[in-house]
């Protein structure tokens, strides 16, 4: 059945490179230049995939990005296979293997295509108005729609190719290198601008560069020879850098735009190693010219959806560019003059013509005389109603139009055929132009929108402008471009131009038939299978928004984005509601224009590179002695030490145990550390914090608690006074770069009058914590010089020594509970002081021990952690901290709010502790908190914010919010779990030594 | 992605500063004599126009300054860019 269709060669295939690949298994050959979707239409292969929803066979319809059925699964079941790829993008290579999609068992036998037959069932909004009952049976449906959905497979294994990122800077940026933009590069480059020029494809010209009729002159010359010599010259320009197959994909605001530029995408597999395959480029463009050209219109009519049936410009392209044929009986149906440009290349490539169907009654046109002189057979006033053919169009039906166009008259002829080509006139590309920003207006006299209002400082030009013919183009471009780069003149003002063409078209967005709509399976959006009947039930269901009717039947949501059949679902409800189209809008165009792989969006930043992480001074010890690490905002923390193949929950309780009995040492580097200083910085204190600072004397630390200006507790940390006017100010870990902003936002903007000054110095301290009953003799180990008795360096008190010749602040502090010191130095002595310690605790155990052991010891002690036991609804009232919060200041951050009608009532979530009946039972962190387990529903009293086994009390522990929590001392509450329900007491949040004679044990 | 020009270091990425909402909101100098109708006008009550709208930015990863941007939120075209306590330079 596979014919070679291959006519005369265009310049473009390079005939003495023949390339062998595979199509569903079976090996076929084309030329180098071919894309897949040439390779195959000379190979006589129409029937490429199945439709969405209904599985009907569907054929390559365009020769381009606009290209709705004709995606194929590339390199199926290996590390490179990529879905959805439009077979008439990608460019053939050795060894290129491509699958249908969307088929099964195969695309010529496809169980699916029941749905076909079904489809008077499967109406628009099926899904949404079949599963809806009962709610309950979702997750049932949910399977089998989700496995019978989908256009092709995604990938499994990990993607073996690079992928970067480019900045990129320019004066110009012209996007198109059609006839237009290659003008425009020439005049933009020639004025000495820097100018960037891109075009999705991988040659310049455009259309016009395989345009070589006598009917398209340009300077005497047919069109195609004159752009041919036009880029000849632009490629010698220094200023102008030209990328290929590179496609934009976003135009956003400030002229940055987002393209893709694909490198390796056409070469055999072999040659791919080691290079880049897709770059993203990033411009910034002080100037765009947008020149994407236009998109044929298809025609809506019966069953016009058939493999074979083609827009008549791919045909065209087909012939003259990769030297195709797409049929032996071809048939042209059309509304407009491009269809006779179309035939007169195939009468020249000496390609049959069966006939062509002219829904205009009366043209006075050259090219259709020329045709007709040809004896091809012109039916004027004309519209196809039906096609037959399941795999491959073999017939047309076609009836005459009334004057009106309304309706069909007369009876029908039917014609053979194998190949139809479809021309409904040309859509502008405006994509970009409206997703930069840009407004649209409506030419009533052809039925286009067209650019009207620039956001920035950019122009349209060329037929994405709505200069849709050869002489407009030329006239105009020149003239567009003087004014935009503000030029006298330019190269092309006095460009001659001849054109054969006519303009007059007969629009008509829905072609009237011999049956009622409901039998008709006139189709829209090729991709989703959206129908014409889809849309005007939509309209009868009372759907009138535009974006609302494109969700409901899916029109315009496929991976081609509509770029084919929108302009005619918006005419048909534009009819059908008696609306104006310029007054219905289109759609929103969103990025990109066509799809970018995950892989060029996220360039290099894969793998270790996904997320920059931070490493204290002391992370190598932690590795060499096999922690386990946590992620603490992008802190590698030390989580736990296993020992001895110990689980975490065994390493966790042995270091907590140690830290009790003995010596536990903590690396505590990743505490947010901010410097203040400043003759106002005691009184900048006061007002960020709840609780008092002006009395602090030089030497001691304190504990403070920040709140947001809504009362909420945001932050806390110990705040020592180094000096006078200086502070060193500690943070949690995950808020450090928060508080910065916020005591900065403070500083900046609410009180510029206080001479504060503040420095992030996190990474400039290691900090190095030990604790337990034996720390004090660890630490006069370590600095013997340091008088460690509690008159000379009480509890919350800090002092200046030196450790051999390494400066140090050490500060008696504790967030375990137990006796403590905490170690700062500068960074890159961390290490060293970290194993002196090591060294001088070898004796008392000294056991180092992870965020997950500091988390229990603390929840032991009772102490909150902020982000765990709180969530920004909670005051230091709700944390029963009420001793923190000053009565004596005037003000301070949050204080107003504390008093609000909201914050003081009783029934807030309180901190509270929770012991469970049974001791050995530890309750899951988020599990819900009841009261009474049998009332519906359930009311939620609040839930575990912290729950461990505590190895010290032998005990499970937790802390919870409840509501009203502080007056439920001693209360039995309910956990409900999937399987049981828990009981717990409410009791106090400290669980461990109450009285605090640890400390200072 | 917009380009901003800070009043201190000049035009740069969008990525480099932090939105921080609504300028020009003053914080009550007398917190306390405030019904909790007045304190939560200053603490919730934003405008959210469609249009020209006065903002605070932070030059985050730059040199830290909070400054006031006038952005037209329909285009997000920047009017006009001015210091703290500086009085905005269009209505």
């Amino acid at each position: 059945m596979t014919k070679n269709l291959r006519v005369k060669i265009g310049k473009t295939i390079d005939e003495t490179y023949r390339i062998s690949f595979k199509f569903n298994g079976s090996t076929y050959y084309g030329f180098k230049g071919d894309t897949l979707a040439s390779a195959l239409l000379a190979n006589n292969i129409h029937l490429v995939g199945r439709s969405f929803k209904y599985h009907r066979p569907r054929g390559i319809m365009t020769a381009g990005s606009e290209e709705p059925n004709a995606i194929v699964q590339l390199h199926d079941n290996s590390s490179r296979t990529e879905p959805n790829v439009r077979a008439t993008e990608i460019e053939i290579y050795e060894d290129l293997e491509a699958s249908s999609q969307n088929c099964w068992p195969s695309v010529n036998f496809d169980v699916g295509g029941i749905n076909n037959i079904l489809s008077p069932l499967l109406p628009a909004g099926f899904y949404y108005k079949t599963f809806m009952w009962p709610a309950s049976f979702w997750e049932k449906y949910e399977y089998f729609i989700r496995r019978s959905a989908g256009l092709g497979k995604s990938p499994t294994k990990p993607d073996p190719d690079i992928y970067e990122h480019e900045y990129i800077h320019c004066d110009v940026l012209i996007i198109g290198a059609g006839i237009s933009g290659i003008i425009a590069a020439k005049i933009a480059a020639k004025k000495g601008l820097k100018t960037l020029l891109v075009d999705e494809k991988p040659n310049l010209g455009g259309s016009t560069i395989y345009q070589n009729s006598d009917h398209f002159k340009i300077n005497n010359q047919n069109s195609g020879s004159w752009l041919e010599k036009e880029i000849n010259e632009i490629k010698k320009l220094k200023n102008l850098e030209i990328r290929t197959r590179t496609s934009v994909a976003a135009y956003h605001g400030y002229n940055f735009l987002l393209a893709r530029e694909n490198l390796t995408d056409h070469l055999p597999i072999d040659q791919r190693k080691d290079k880049t395959r897709h770059k993203l480029l990033k411009i910034r463009a002080n100037k765009v010219i947008t020149a994407t050209g236009s998109i044929e219109r298809p025609m809506i009519f019966d069953n016009n959806d058939r493999p074979g049936i083609l827009l008549s410009s791919a045909i065209k392209k087909y012939a003259d560019y990769f030297g195709v044929a797409c049929g032996e009986k071809n048939i042209l149906f059309t509304n407009n003059d491009s269809a006779y440009e179309t035939a007169i290349s195939l009468i020249q490539k000496g390609i049959n013509i069966e006939a062509i169907i002219d829904n205009r009654e009366e043209i006075n046109s050259k090219l259709i005389y020329e045709v007709e002189k040809s004896n091809i057979k012109v039916f004027k006033g004309f519209t196809i109603v039906n096609t037959n053919g399941y795999k491959r169009i073999n017939k047309v039906s076609l009836m005459k139009l009334s004057k009106d166009g309304q309706k069909v008259i007369g009876s029908k002829i039917n014609l053979s055929c194998d190949c139809l080509g479809i021309s409904g006139g040309w859509t502008p590309a405006v994509h970009l132009f409206t997703q930069s920003g840009g407004k649209l207006k409506f030419r009533e006299k052809d039925q286009v929108f067209i650019p009207n209002k620039y956001s920035s400082d950019q122009i349209s030009i060329g037929s994405c402008n709505g200069d849709l013919t050869l002489e407009d183009i030329i006239k105009n471009t020149p003239k567009y471009l003087r004014e935009f780069l503000n030029l006298k003149k330019t190269d092309y003002d006095n460009t001659e131009v001849f054109s054969s063409e006519n303009q007059s078209k007969r629009n008509i967005w829905l072609l009237p038939s011999d049956k009622i709509l409901g039998k008709t399976k006139s189709f829209v959006d090729y991709q989703n299978d959206a129908t014409a009947k889809d849309i005007k039930l939509a309209l009868r269901e009372g759907f009138r928004s535009i974006e609302h009717v494109k969700r409901y039947t899916t029109t315009g949501m496929g991976t081609d984005q509509g770029k084919l059949g929108n302009m005619h679902a918006l005419g048909i409800i534009s009819e059908t509601a008696g609306a104006k189209m310029g007054e219905l809008g289109t759609t929103t165009f969103r990025p990109p224009y066509t799809p970018l792989t995950f892989g060029t969006i996220v360039g290099r930043n894969v793998g270790e590179y996904f997320d920059a992480f931070r490493k204290t001074p002391i992370h190598d010890w932690h590795v060499d002695n096999k922690a386990d690490f946590e992620n603490v905002g992008q802190w590698k923390r030390a989580w736990y030490y296993p020992k001895d193949n110990e689980d975490m929950n065994q390493a966790v309780q042995r270091e907590s145990k140690a830290a009790r009995e003995s010596a536990g040492i903590l690396d505590a580097s990743t505490l947010g550390k901010i410097d203040i200083q400043g003759t106002d910085a005691s009184e900048f204190l006061n007002r960020v914090y709840t609780n008092a600072w002006s009395k602090l004397a030089i030497g001691k630390c304190r504990y403070g608690l920040m709140l947001n200006e809504d009362g909420m507790v945001y932050d806390d940390g110990v705040t020592t006074r180094l000096g006078e006017n200086h502070y060193i100010m500690t943070t949690t870990t995950g808020g450090a770069a928060n508080v910065m902003g916020k005591l900065e936002d403070y500083l900046q903007t609410e009180w510029p009058e206080l001479d504060v000054y503040l420095t992030s110095v996190t990474d400039h301290y290691a900090t190095v914590s030990v604790c337990g009953p034996n720390s004090k003799k660890i630490i006069s180990k370590v600095i013997p010089n340091l008088d460690l008795t509690d008159e000379n360096f009480p509890h919350m008190s800090f002092k200046n020594v030196n450790i051999g010749k390494i400066n140090c602040r050490v500060m008696r502090i504790s967030f375990t509970g137990e006796h403590s010191y905490e170690i700062n130095v500068q960074a890159n002595y961390g290490k060293s002081v970290w194993e002196k310690c090591m060294q001088a605790g070898k004796d008392y155990n000294i056991t180092p021990y992870g965020t997950e052991a500091m988390h229990l010891l603390r929840a032991e002690k009772g102490f909150i952690i902020v982000g765990q036991d709180t969530d920004a609804t909670m005051t230091p009232i709700d944390l029963q901290m009420n001793w923190i919060v000053s009565k004596k200041k005037y003000d301070f951050i949050g204080k107003r709010s504390l008093y609000r009608s909201d914050t003081s009532r009783e029934d807030r979530k309180q901190l509270v502790g929770l012991l469970t009946d049974n001791p050995d039972e530890v309750l899951e962190e988020g599990a819900q908190i009841v009261a009474n387990v049998n009332k519906s529903p359930i009311e939620m009293l609040g839930h575990v914010t912290s729950s461990y086994y505590s190895p010290n009390l032998k005990k499970s522990i937790a802390l919870g919010v409840v509501k009203g929590g502080k007056n439920m001392m001693g209360q039995k509450l309910i956990i409900p779990m999937e399987k049981k329900n828990i009981n717990v007491t409410v009791s106090d949040p400290v669980f461990l030594d109450k009285e605090n004679k640890r400390l200072n044990a | 992605m917009f380009i901003i020009k800070c009043p201190f270091c000049g035009e740069r990425e969008q990525s480099e500063f932090k939105a921080g909402g609504e300028a020009h909101i003053i914080r009550p100098k007398q917190p306390t004599e405030l019904s909790d109708d007045q304190w939560a006008e200053y603490l919730f009550m934003r405008k959210n126009i469609k249009g020209i709208q006065f903002e605070r930015w932070n030059h985050v990863h730059g040199c830290r300054k909070w400054f006031n941007v006038v952005r037209d939120t329909s285009n997000d075209e920047i009017k006009a860019v001015y210091k703290m306590g500086e009085k905005p330079p269009v209505q």
